[in-house]
């Protein structure tokens, strides 16, 4: 399973899956214990430099397909893939690039995160309403222009109208953000690249255990 | 004979423009409701925002577009000469980040900053033309784009390649233009500046793109087309496949420019780059990029049209041997290719960041790239024999009458950046500080031409104007009168 998911080779993966669930493995271990595996490999590989974005795309397109038969069994069974957090990730207003958001996604994927591609010209609004409909914990807004970086001002604003912004980090990114203009705005979060809003959004995420805790206390 | 760089042979480039054609009517190419009435009107089938374009109807347009035109200083002197084999330089532009000269680190660019750039390139005869080169960090985002070529008109008398960061705030630097060059005709007789002007990969020309090409045809001020496919992500990885989608872009971009008005002048050009499939990033000093700049505009020069490309920019964070190394190889390809404008001198991290002190050391790469292309020259009558006949084998040249007569042709002698070992050179061995005492030189010997008063004074009315209402205090790198009367 693991190795499937090291080639890239979607039909092998779905295929170990299938043949998992009928010799009675349970999904939930077919996950955590064949594929999640892999896919912490193919993190780690890319982080040092020695895997490649198209390799990379292909194994998260064989974990996706791996998934696209547990998920259905692990429903039926009442059982939920433990995440790393859930993100609502987009492409301001206005802006159509996504190459960077979807590197983001992918390898957010691949640390465990639950992600949730809104994809392109998105505004505040939307953001908040998907926010919402699934309690994310953060949410990511790229920009690439320099006219459209300050739609990620919106998407705090949108937030905040909706009343979730105490609920949910804000990281943002894209070629002319900078750590400077993350804070001038507001946002909990600035990564220049892929690798770093994995650890951006983990970071996050530690935040927010701490903060429920002091909460609950 | 000039010595040339090519990449692509006839049979090549004429597959190249066959699937381009292709492209434009299958899948079609996105454009904005600006610009459907136009196509439709001649000839294009549009559905929803998706035009397919005939080639006869491209082809049409390519042929009406000016081989050549000129760009024109600030009095009116024809300075850069687009078409042909000509060879142009100019510094990158709309950088957000520049090294700060001290501590050689990146920092927001401010109006200052622009200011001195400006001033730097304009002692550089290398640049023949300004570029509207960082985005002012202390003036509002909105009137950004105008600002800035405010700061560039009002400390150059070079040609300036700008553009708008907005369908509606094109209008505002045309403006500002004409009233720099004495009114709308006066700025469509003569030309001082050209817009650049990107559509989105892959064939996507947004609303904003398109307005521009439109509005720039009709106000006869020349467009730039900076089509950037990335080679692999959203392009084509194969390197021809890339040049493909460049071609398709540039030809729908001319089809929509030249229905618009037919003649209108406008550029072949772009910033292609591969996608580097480790990082994700767009390396600029790539040679694959640079050979993507070369068969693109090799492509352009094919169908007789000027030409562009985004060259001399490095990718190191810090001037450094990568970085120079990087500038260097695509500065002298550009200059091979007989592209006729080559922007991105002064550039470095991935056009994320400018640098004063690169911008005067990618001026000696330019500067021998330009040697180069001047060739081997035979201003003798016989090439070695004659001077022979007179040292024999002595090989006392030195003190031949030719040898005085023609080593200023012969040589070019780079500025003290280049270590070539005089005695002056002192005990500093590093190129950084060479790099910043020849910066301080240079602006030392600026000086300011003043603008005619009355085109000057109704500059600032403009800009004080434009600027208040954003809330601008001021003119932030502007030194006027008139702004000590406003006080």
């Amino acid at each position: 399973m693991r190795q499937s998911i090291i080639d890239g080779a979607p039909e092998t993966a779905s295929e170990l899956a299938r043949q998992a669930l009928g010799n009675g493995v349970a999904p939930l271990d077919a996950i955590n214990h064949g594929y999640v595996p892999g896919m912490h490999d193919v993190g780690e590989q890319f982080a040092r430099g020695q895997m490649f974005l198209p390799d990379m795309m292909a194994s998260a397109e064989a974990m996706r397909a791996a998934m696209d038969v547990l998920e259905p069994e692990l429903k039926k069974l009442g059982e939920e893939r433990p995440m790393a957090g859930v993100v609502v990730l987009g492409t301001t207003k206005g802006d159509i690039h996504e190459i960077g958001k979807i590197l983001v996604g992918t390898l957010l994927t691949a640390h465990g995160f639950q992600v949730h591609d809104l994809g392109v010209d998105v505004a505040g609004e939307r953001f908040a309403a998907k926010a919402s409909e699934l309690e994310a914990d953060i949410v990511g807004v790229s920009a690439l222009l320099t006219t459209t970086m300050r739609n990620q001002k919106g998407v705090i604003e949108a937030l905040e109208k909706a009343g979730l912004r105490s609920r949910v980090k804000v990281m943002v990114g894209g070629a002319p953000v900078s750590r400077r203009w993350a804070e001038e705005i507001g946002a909990d979060g600035y990564a220049k690249d892929a690798m770093s809003a994995v650890a951006l959004a983990r970071e996050l995420m530690g935040q927010k255990s701490q903060s429920t805790i002091a909460e609950k206390a | 004979m000039r010595p040339k760089f090519e990449l692509l042979d006839k049979e090549l480039i004429e597959r190249i423009l066959e699937e381009a054609f292709q492209l434009i009517q299958e899948p079609g190419v996105r454009v904005a409701p600006y610009v459907v009435d136009l196509l439709r009107e001649a000839g294009a089938n549009v559905e929803g925002d998706i035009a397919r374009i005939p080639q006869a109807l491209a082809r049409k347009a390519l042929d009406s577009v000016p081989r050549e035109f000129w760009l024109y200083d600030r009095s009116g002197k024809p300075a850069v000469h687009y078409g042909g084999d000509n060879v142009h330089f100019d510094p990158g532009s709309s950088c957000l980040n520049i090294l700060d000269p001290e501590t050689q680190l990146p920092r927001p660019a401010m109006s200052a900053d622009l200011v001195r750039l400006v001033q730097v390139a304009e002692m550089l005869p290398q640049f023949a033309a300004q570029s509207t080169a960082m985005v002012c960090n202390d003036v509002p985002q909105e009137i950004g784009d105008w600002y800035r070529l405010l700061l560039v008109l009002w400390y150059s008398e070079k040609p300036v390649v700008t553009g708008a960061f907005s369908a509606a705030s094109l209008h505002t630097l045309l403006d500002l233009l004409a009233l720099e060059s004495g009114g709308v005709d006066a700025l469509r007789q003569r030309p001082r500046a050209i817009f650049d002007v990107c559509p989105s990969p892959p064939l996507n020309w947004s609303e904003f793109a398109s307005q521009n090409m439109v509005d720039l045809a009709r106000a006869g001020v020349p467009a730039e087309i900076v089509s950037m496919p990335l080679a692999g992500a959203t392009a084509p990885v194969t390197l021809v496949g890339s040049i493909v989608q460049h071609a398709a872009e540039c030809i729908s971009g001319i089809t929509i420019h030249q229905l618009a008005q037919p003649g209108a002048p406008i550029v072949w050009g772009g910033a292609p780059a591969i996608f580097d499939m480790r990082s994700g990033k767009t390396p600029m000093g790539a040679i694959e990029t640079a050979m993507l700049d070369v068969g693109c505009a090799q492509v352009g020069k094919y169908l007789g049209l000027p030409t562009h490309a985004y060259m001399v920019a490095g990718d190191g964070r810090v001037i450094d041997a990568q970085v120079e190394m990087e500038s260097g190889m695509s500065t002298v390809l550009g200059a091979l290719a007989g592209i006729n404008m080559i922007s991105g001198a002064g550039m470095l991290d991935f056009l994320a960041c400018h640098s004063i002190e690169k911008l005067v050391i990618d001026a000696e790469a330019v500067a021998s790239a330009q040697r180069l292309i001047e060739g081997v020259q035979t201003p003798t009558q016989t090439l070695a024999t004659a001077m022979f006949a007179q040292t024999g084998l002595h090989g006392d040249f030195l003190k031949l009458k030719d040898t005085r007569a023609l080593f200023r042709k012969e040589q070019h002698f780079p500025s003290q950046i280049i270590d070539r070992g005089l005695p002056s050179m002192g005990e500093d061995a590093g190129i950084l500080g060479r790099a910043r005492q020849r910066v301080e030189e240079l602006l030392a010997s600026y000086q300011r031409k003043e603008i005619a008063p009355e085109r000057e004074q109704s500059m600032v009315a403009f800009a004080l104007r434009e600027g208040k209402a954003v809330g601008l205090a001021g003119l932030p790198g502007i030194v006027h009168e008139q702004l000590v009367a406003d006080k």
